[in-house]
C-alpha cells in the first residue's frame, strides 16, 4: 500500500472510487432523471437545473452520463477479462502444451502484437458485426496478444525458479502447477497491467461506440453520448465534451491506480545545506595537481554519503602518484574530483583544487582542462561511445579544443593510435568500438589522452578490468607515454603490486581519508599503519609461503553514510584502544595512527 | 550462413561487414513474410467468420435470393474453401482486390484514391511528433537529470500522464470546439487547403509526441549516466555537444523502437480522428464499409492498414540497424 502515500497513487485510487461509484450506483440514483423526456427544454444549454444541458429530447445529460457509466465501466471490465483469461492461456501455452506447440504460439503472438490494437478491434468487429457484445469480443480479443506477452515474459521468468522446478520434478501436473506455483507469483503485475489495459479499454470502447460500431441505441455508454453529441458541437459544445471528460477522467483513474502500484515507491534524495567552507588555500608550488582538504558528498538512500573526508596532497610536474585503498575508500570518488567530472547533486567541497594551474573550483576553468588533462577509466569496454567510430571520437578532442580541421583532426588521431601501439591504425580508426579488444580499447583512451598535451594523466583503475598479460603491456604503455610527454600520473587502484611498479609515491586512502603517504618503494617495508601493513600482508609476493593461507584483512570496509567518531579503522585494528574509538588520528608525518610503527 | 559464422568468429580481423547484412536481410524478410501471410490469411477468412450469410446480412433481409446468389457466385463464395483461397491469393498478386459490394468499384480504385488523404495524416502527424518529442525528451532529461529541477519534472511527468490518457479523437472534438467553433482559427472539418490539416494533425500528433517525449527522456537519463558520456565529459566538450552528440545517438534505439510503435498505432489512430474531422481517407470509409457490411472493401481496407503497419516495423528494424550496427547482429 505504500503506492498510496504518493499523490498520483492517492489522485488514482480516489478518482477511481468516484468512477466505480457512479457505475454501481448511477442507474439507481439519476436513472430517472436520465430518462425524463422535458419537451419544453430540447437541446438547451447548460443552467442550473441541467448542468450540461440536455439532448434532442430534453433528458438531463449530466444524468445520463453518470448513468452511462454503467455500461461503460461493465464493457470495459468484460473485455478486459477477455483479453486477461486468454492472453493467461496463450501466454502459459509453452508450459500447458509443451515446447514445440508453445513456440508456435508464442511465434504468433509476436505477429500479432506487432498490429496495433485498434486495427484488430476494427477485424473483430467486421466478424462479430455491429454492437456492444461484439465490441466486447473485438476489444477483448484485440487485447490478448500484448497481455499474452507480459505472461509469456512472467512465466519464464518464474518457471526458472527453484521451487517451480522442484514441483515438476515431484511430477505435479501441469495445469496444477500454472494454478498453484505459477499464478500466485505473477497476479501482482498481471493485475497492475490489467488495471492499465481497462483504462486502455474504456478508451478503445468509446472510440468504437463513437464510431458507431460499438454500443447501439437505446442503449448508451460515453461513446455513443459523444457521438450523439458531436453533430451539435456547434450549438452545444458540451454535449460531446461533457462525456468526453467523463471518459478521460476514468481512463485516468484506471492509468494512474495501475502506474502508482507498478512505479512502487520512489525517493529522491537530497543533501543536507552545505556546512561551513574550508577555508581557500594556495596551491603549492610546481605541482600540477594540488588539492587541499578535498570533501565530497553524494546523496545516498540512506542519508549523505561522505564518500571524501578531508583529503590534501598534491602532485608534481611528472611525477607519478598512486592511491590505493579498498573499494569504497574513496578513491576512485577523489579521481572524480580531481578530474572535474563530478556533478551535482554530488558537492565537492575544498580549500583549494587546482590542475595544470586552473582552479577546478571556480566557473569556466573545465574546458582549458581539455587538452592538459588525460584521463582513463576503468571499464574500456564502456568508455568508448558505441554510437560513433572510434577514430572521430580522438579527433573530436583536436577539432574542438585545438581548432584542427575534419581531416587533420583524424590524421592526428590515427598517429596517436600509432603512437599507442595499434596496428593498422588507418583501418582501425574507422571501426567502431565493438570491434576492438578490451586492451586495444584502454590503449585508444590513452591514445585519446594524447590528443592534446597532457600535463597530468588520472588513471582510475585502469588495467583491473583487464587480464593479466594485457595489463602488464597497458602499464607499460603508461610509462612510456610518461617517460615521452613528461607528463605527471595520478593512478588509482586497489592492487598494491601495480602501484608500487609504476608510482613514485603513494597514498593509502580509508574511509574518505589518507592515512599514510609514503614512497613507493618503501610500502613493502617501511609502512607504519595498520591497515597499509594489512593491505601489502594481503598481496602474495616471492617470499610468501604459499603453503600458509593468505592474510586477508579481517572485517568489513567501513560504512561510508556512517562513519565511527574515532579512528575508523578501529573495529578491524589489531592494535585499537578505546583512544582509537574516540579520536580520530591526524595525518602526521605521513601517517594516520595513535600507534603509528607499533607492532601488533 | 557459413559466410556469416565465418566473419563473426573471426571478429574484427575478416571485418565484420561480411555476411552480417545479409543474414539479417533474410531473417527480417522471413519475418515481414511471415507476417504477411498471417495478414492475408486473417482477411481471407474475416468474410468466413461472419457468423450466417454474410452477402445476406450485406444486402439486408429483403433482398431477393436471386440475387442473393448472383452475389455469391460473384464473390466465388460457392467454390470450395480452399478454390477460394487460391483465387484470393491470385487476385491478390495482382493487385486484384475485389468489388464493392455497395458502390460496385474496384475496391482498389477506392483504395487507392483515399488512400493519399490517410498516409498525408499519418505521416505528417508522426514528423510532428518526434520533431516536438526529441527535443522536449532531451530538454527535460538535461533539467531533471540526478533528481533536480523536481518542480520540472512533476510538471512535465503530469501534464504527460494526463495528456496520453486524453485519446485522438477526444482531443479532435476538444481541438475542434476551442480553435474551430470558438474561434474560427481553422475549419471544423474537410480536406481543403493546408489549414484544414492543422487541428486533424494535431489531434493525432499531441498523443504520440506525449509518449515519445517520456520515453526520450527516460533513455536520455540513462545514457546521461553511462560511462562514455563521462568520457565526453573528460574531453571537455560543451555541454550541449555532450547531450546531442555523445548521448542522444544512443538514446535513439529505444526511441525509435517506441517510435516505430507510435507511427503504427497513429496509422489506426487515423480511423477516429478521420471520422472526427470528416476527413475523405479510408478511415472514413472502413467504418463506414463496417456499417454497411460491405466486406471486399472492409477487406481489402484492412490489408492496406495492415501491410502500411508492416512496412512501418520493417522500416524502423532496418533503420535501427543501420543506426546501431551491434543489433543485427545482437539479435540472432
Ligand atoms: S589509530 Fe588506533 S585504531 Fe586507528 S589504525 Fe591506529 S592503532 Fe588502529
Amino acid at each position: 500500500m505504500r503506492a498510496l502515500r504518493r499523490p498520483v497513487g492517492v489522485t488514482g485510487v480516489v478518482l477511481l472510487a468516484l468512477v466505480l461509484f457512479a457505475a454501481a450506483f448511477g442507474p439507481v440514483l439519476w436513472g430517472e432523471r436520465a430518462t425524463a423526456v422535458d419537451t419544453a427544454n430540447l437541446l438547451a444549454g447548460p443552467s442550473a437545473e441541467h448542468w450540461i444541458g440536455t439532448d434532442n429530447l430534453g433528458r438531463d445529460l449530466f444524468a445520463r452520463v453518470l448513468v452511462a457509466a454503467r455500461l461503460s465501466i461493465l464493457l470495459a471490465l468484460a473485455a478486459t477479462a477477455i483479453a486477461m483469461v486468454l492472453g493467461l492461456l496463450l501466454g502459459a501455452a509453452p508450459m500447458l502444451l509443451g515446447r514445440r506447440l508453445g513456440r508456435l504460439v508464442t511465434a504468433s503472438v509476436n505477429v500479432l502484437v506487432a498490429f496495433p490494437g485498434l486495427l484488430l478491434v476494427l477485424f473483430f468487429a467486421v466478424v462479430f458485426g455491429v454492437g456492444a457484445r461484439g465490441a466486447a469480443l473485438a476489444v477483448g480479443l484485440a487485447g490478448a496478444p500484448a497481455f499474452a506477452r507480459l505472461c509469456h515474459t512472467l512465466i519464464a521468468g518464474v518457471s526458472e525458479r527453484d521451487y517451480v522446478a522442484a514441483a515438476r520434478i515431484a511430477g505435479v501436473g501441469r495445469a496444477r502447477m500454472l494454478r498453484r506455483h505459477v499464478l500466485p507469483n505473477i497476479a501482482e503485475p498481471v493485475i497492475v497491467y490489467a488495471t492499465m489495459t481497462a483504462g486502455a479499454a474504456l478508451l478503445t470502447f468509446a472510440g468504437l461506440s463513437f464510431l458507431g460500431l460499438g454500443v447501439q441505441a437505446p442503449d448508451y455508454d460515453w461513446g455513443k453520448l459523444m457521438q450523439d453529441g458531436l453533430n451539435g458541437i456547434y450549438v452545444h459544445p458540451l454535449a460531446a465534451l461533457g462525456p468526453g471528460i467523463a471518459v478521460v477522467l476514468a481512463g485516468l483513474a484506471f492509468n494512474l491506480t495501475g502506474e502508482a502500484f507498478a512505479a512502487g515507491p520512489r525517493r529522491t534524495h537530497v543533501l543536507p545545506p552545505a556546512g561551513p567552507p574550508s577555508p581557500a588555500t594556495a596551491p603549492a608550488r610546481n605541482s600540477v595537481l594540488s588539492a587541499d582538504d578535498l570533501r565530497v558528498t553524494i546523496p545516498g538512500p540512506n542519508g549523505p554519503i561522505h564518500a571524501v573526508r578531508g583529503v590534501s596532497f598534491s602532485v608534481g610536474d611528472g611525477e607519478a602518484v598512486g592511491v590505493v585503498g579498498e573499494s569504497g575508500s574513496g578513491k576512485s570518488v577523489t579521481a572524480l574530483a580531481v578530474a572535474g567530472l563530478l556533478e551535482p547533486p554530488v558537492r565537492v567541497q575544498a580549500g583549494h583544487l587546482a590542475v595544470a594551474g586552473e582552479d577546478l573550483l571556480a566557473p569556466g576553468a573545465h574546458r582549458r582542462l581539455g587538452t592538459s588533462l588525460a584521463v582513463v577509466f576503468q571499464d574500456p569496454m564502456t568508455s568508448f561511445n558505441p554510437a560513433h567510430r572510434v577514430g572521430p571520437q580522438l579527433a573530436e578532442v583536436s577539432r574542438f579544443h585545438q581548432g584542427l580541421g575534419r581531416r587533420a583532426a583524424f590524421a592526428r588521431a590515427v598517429d596517436r593510435l600509432r603512437a599507442v601501439r595499434i596496428g593498422d591504425p588507418e583501418r582501425r580508426a574507422r571501426q567502431y568500438p565493438f570491434e576492438f579488444s578490451g586492451g586495444m580499447r584502454q590503449r585508444a583512451m590513452i591514445g585519446m589522452g594524447l590528443m592534446g598535451e597532457p600535463r597530468l594523466i588520472v588513471a582510475d583503475e585502469p588495467t583491473t578490468a583487464l587480464d593479466v598479460t594485457v595489463q602488464r603491456q597497458v602499464l607499460e604503455l603508461l610509462a612510456d607515454v610518461r617517460r615521452d610527454t613528461g607528463a605527471a600520473l595520478l593512478l588509482i587502484s586497489h592492487d598494491v603490486s601495480v602501484v608500487t611498479d609504476v608510482c613514485d609515491r603513494v597514498l593509502v586512502m580509508y574511509a574518505g581519508r589518507v592515512v599514510e603517504e609514503l614512497p613507493a618503494k618503501d610500502l613493502r617495508a617501511l609502512a607504519r599503519h595498520p591497515y597499509t601493513r594489512a593491505l601489502v600482508a594481503a598481496v602474495p609476493d616471492m617470499e610468501t609461503d604459499l603453503d600458509r593461507p593468505l592474510a586477508v584483512i579481517p572485517g568489513l570496509p567501513v560504512d561510508p553514510v556512517d562513519v565511527p567518531a574515532g579512528c575508523a579503522f578501529a573495529p578491524r585494528c589489531p592494535l585499537a584502544d578505546d583512544h582509537c574509538r574516540t579520536v580520530a588520528p591526524p595525518l602526521r608525518d605521513g601517517v594516520a595512527c595513535h600507534k603509528a610503527g607499533e607492532a601488533p | 550462413m557459413k559466410t556469416a559464422t565465418a566473419g563473426l568468429k573471426a571478429g574484427p580481423r575478416v571485418g565484420p561487414r561480411v555476411g552480417r547484412w545479409p543474414r539479417f536481410a533474410l531473417r527480417r524478410a522471413a519475418r515481414l513474410l511471415a507476417s504477411l501471410w498471417v495478414l492475408v490469411t486473417a482477411s481471407f477468412l474475416m468474410i468466413h467468420l461472419v457468423p450466417g450469410d454474410p452477402v445476406r446480412a450485406a444486402l439486408g433481409p429483403t433482398a431477393p435470393a436471386d440475387l442473393v446468389l448472383a452475389h455469391k457466385e460473384e464473390l466465388g463464395l460457392l467454390d470450395p474453401l480452399w478454390q477460394q483461397y487460391a483465387t484470393f491469393l491470385g487476385h491478390l498478386l495482382q493487385g486484384d482486390l475485389g468489388v464493392s459490394i455497395a458502390s460496385r468499384l474496384p475496391v482498389g480504385e477506392v483504395i487507392a484514391q483515399q488512400l493519399p488523404a490517410t498516409a498525408e495524416l499519418a505521416l505528417l502527424a508522426f514528423l510532428l511528433a518526434v520533431a516536438v518529442a526529441v527535443p522536449v525528451g532531451v530538454v527535460m532529461a538535461v533539467l531533471t537529470r540526478r533528481g533536480r529541477g523536481r518542480r520540472a519534472e512533476l510538471a512535465f511527468t503530469g501534464a504527460n500522464v494526463v495528456v496520453s490518457a486524453i485519446p485522438d479523437f477526444l482531443l479532435g472534438v476538444g481541438l475542434v470546439y476551442l480553435l474551430a467553433v470558438q474561434t474560427h482559427v481553422f475549419p471544423v472539418a474537410g480536406r481543403a487547403g493546408p489549414d484544414s490539416y492543422v487541428l486533424p494533425v494535431l489531434a493525432l500528433a499531441i498523443g504520440p509526441a506525449a509518449v515519445l517525449s517520456r520515453i526520450v527522456r527516460v533513455e536520455m537519463l540513462a545514457v546521461m549516466e553511462a560511462d562514455y558520456v563521462r568520457t565526453a565529459r573528460a574531453k571537455r566538450l560543451t555541454p550541449v555537444r555532450v547531450h546531442v552528440v555523445h548521448a542522444l545517438p544512443n538514446a535513439v534505439t529505444a526511441t525509435l523502437t517506441i517510435g516505430g510503435l507510435a507511427l503504427s498505432s497513429l496509422v489506426a489512430g487515423t480511423v477516429l480522428v478521420e471520422n472526427v474531422f470528416a476527413w475523405p481517407g479510408l478511415g472514413s470509409s472502413i467504418v463506414s464499409s463496417i456499417v454497411a457490411k460491405d466486406y471486399p472493401l472492409v477487406q481489402g481496407t484492412v490489408l492496406v492498414y495492415g501491410v502500411g503497419v508492416l512496412l512501418i516495423n520493417t522500416v524502423v528494424d532496418v533503420a535501427l540497424a543501420l543506426l546501431d550496427p551491434r543489433s543485427a547482429i545482437g539479435e540472432a
